[in-house]
């Protein structure tokens, strides 16, 4: 007993592990709950997309020696407004205009990065995050952006709710249809920049998506779906926290990786609409005839 | 935002519930329905009828709102569609996302928020309302299942329940009954029968020619412009059939009335027209 818990404490002792383990978990908790909108409104392109176009603004911020989430807030709430713009407009298809947006500033963003010296470690922090490096300024920001948009997700939950299930009900409905689209679009920004000290901005998208595609699996409502989508995002945080540190695994790709075999554990598994279930099912359907 | 601030327009229910003016509406390059004009009264129990890209869906959307129009007017209650919170639309299913997580009277109470306002939770009243929309139309026993879990039938009523619950007073349905089961049919023709007395007018977008001419009056015949309105007798003759449907219809002569064969279906195609 006593090892087990060594085992689990004794990372602690060290203040980067702590920060790490905080980080993981706002990370963890928050990035579900609009992964959730992500999922069942099929953005996960988009999602990743908008990842990927803060990366000039992280770059531009790492330069100038500002904390890398502010760069990547303001630019990644310009390109969620723009990217709203985008898609209002249909003179070029919706993805195609994504695709073009989040290519050339990725790749704006790598060619400031290359100027550096240090151009490969730097990259590799900030495509893949490096959770043990997190700042306690960092931590309080992350902290507060994530604070900031649970509540703001509670505030509107019914409006989201509709929006989400029936765009032209919330038309009927006179919702403010195209703000609640934007103001969506601001969030999964927001958190995207919170977690990209933990995750980095290539693998953002697993928080995002991961958990809640594992999450609607299991759920009957969309309350349900956001609680367990958090809490198998918070456990991939700590799991993955520890088999980076005794491993020595880097942090974000562990973190995903438990994510991801959490995942496949809930589909194969799942009762009702996992697969294993659905054979069952056509098992007894194939018997029964 | 503004708009979630603002109250929404309370009907004057002495008004003409929906007249219709010179309604034309284009888009990418064609014209879906070419100048209309007609008034319904309260209570009108109305089959909007026509084939396929007819131009049906858009109408209603334009009458809820959802489109605007290209040219003319549209009055609900004396007001522009835009400003109400009482017109229900309910889609075709094929347009509802029935994998989503969610049950059926909280698809019922979507019909309440904006009564219940910003920032604010459903209170015991509201989910009250809920259960009364849900008893009235036969579902109340299935309030907690997924919508997903539901036959065809039963999700047509969640919908039609959800308006009860906005306490709509012009109902729009777009083929409602299109392939349902008997039982969830009688539910919904009971409810009309209900509403009808409460003098809250509905229009139903079908394609069923011998249920429209059974269960409704006015009919209303359109092919992109309208070809007639009124009562089954006047508007379904042979010569507004031939001007709707073309060739795709063969009428054959019978001792009582006619019979009407169309080669028009169900589900698909609408959304372009």
């Amino acid at each position: 007993m006593s090892a087990a818990l060594a085992w689990l404490l004794d990372p602690l002792e060290y203040a980067f592990m702590a920060r790490g383990l905080v980080a993981a978990l706002i990370v963890g908790v928050t990035c579900p709950i609009l992964g959730t909108y992500v999922v069942l409104r099929g953005m996960a392109f988009l999602g990743d997309a908008l990842a990927h176009i803060m990366l000039p603004g992280v770059v531009i911020a790492f330069l100038l020696g500002w904390p890398l989430p502010l760069g990547a807030l303001v630019v990644g709430v310009a390109a969620a407004l723009s990217i709203g713009a985008l898609t209002r407009g249909r003179r070029i298809r919706e993805d195609a205009a994504i695709g073009v947006v989040f290519a050339g500033a990725f790749a704006l963003g790598i060619a400031l990065l290359s100027l550096q010296r240090s151009y490969a470690v730097d990259l590799a922090h900030i495509l893949f995050g490096n959770l043990l490096g997190v700042s306690n300024a960092d931590l309080v920001l992350a902290g507060g952006l994530g604070l900031m948009v649970v509540l703001v997700v509670a505030a509107f939950y019914k409006e989201f709710l509709v929006l989400s299930f029936d765009p032209v009900l919330a038309t009927t409905l006179r919702l403010p249809v195209g703000f609640l689209q934007n103001l969506l679009l601001v969030l999964i920004a927001l958190v995207i920049v919170a977690s990209i000290q933990a995750v980095g901005v290539a693998l953002v998208l697993a928080m995002l998506v991961t958990p809640a595609s594992a999450a609607y699996l299991l759920a009957r409502r969309l309350p349900m779906m956001m609680a367990l989508a958090s809490g198998i995002g918070a456990l991939s945080g700590i799991i993955g926290l520890y088999l980076s540190f005794y491993w020595n695994i880097a942090s974000g790709p562990a973190i995903v990786l438990v994510e991801t075999a959490l995942f496949l554990l809930i589909f194969l598994l799942a009762p009702g609409r996992g697969a294993f279930a659905a054979w069952a099912r056509r098992r007894e359907t194939g018997v029964a005839n | 935002m503004a708009e979630l601030l603002t109250r929404p327009v309370t009907h004057d229910r002495s008004l003409l519930p929906l007249q219709v003016q010179d309604l034309t509406v284009r888009y990418d390059g064609t014209t879906a329905l070419q100048a209309l004009t007609f008034r319904l009264a309260a209570g009108a129990r109305v089959a909007v009828v026509g084939p396929n890209g007819a131009g049906k869906t858009t109408l209603l959307k334009v009458l809820a709102g959802a489109m605007r129009p290209s040219s003319g007017s549209v009055a609900v209650y004396g007001h522009k569609p835009g400003g109400h919170v009482c017109i229900a639309y309910v889609p075709q299913r094929s347009q509802v996302d029935w994998v989503f997580p969610v049950t059926v009277a909280e698809v019922v109470m979507m019909g309440r928020i904006r009564r219940i306002g910003l920032f604010r939770f459903p209170r015991r009243a509201d989910w009250g309302v809920v259960d009364r929309a849900l008893e009235r139309i036969g579902m109340a026993p299935h309030k907690g299942m997924r919508i997903g879990e539901l036959s065809g039938g039963q999700q047509q009523r969640v919908f039609l329940a959800q308006a009860l619950a906005q306490e709509a007073e012009l109902i729009l349905l777009d083929e409602p009954l299109t392939g349902l089961d008997l039982p969830s049919q009688e539910a919904i023709f009971s409810l009309l029968d209900e509403l009808k007395e409460q003098g809250i007018p509905v229009m139903v977008a079908t394609h069923d020619l011998n249920l429209a001419a059974e269960r409704f009056d006015p009919i209303l015949l359109i092919n992109r412009r309208l070809v007639a309105i009124g009562p089954a007798r006047a508007v379904l003759t042979r010569e507004h059939l031939k001007e709707t449907y073309g060739d795709h219809i063969h009428l054959l002569p019978e001792t009582e009335g006619m019979l009407v064969l169309t080669d028009t279906c169900c589900e698909g195609g609408e959304e372009g027209g």
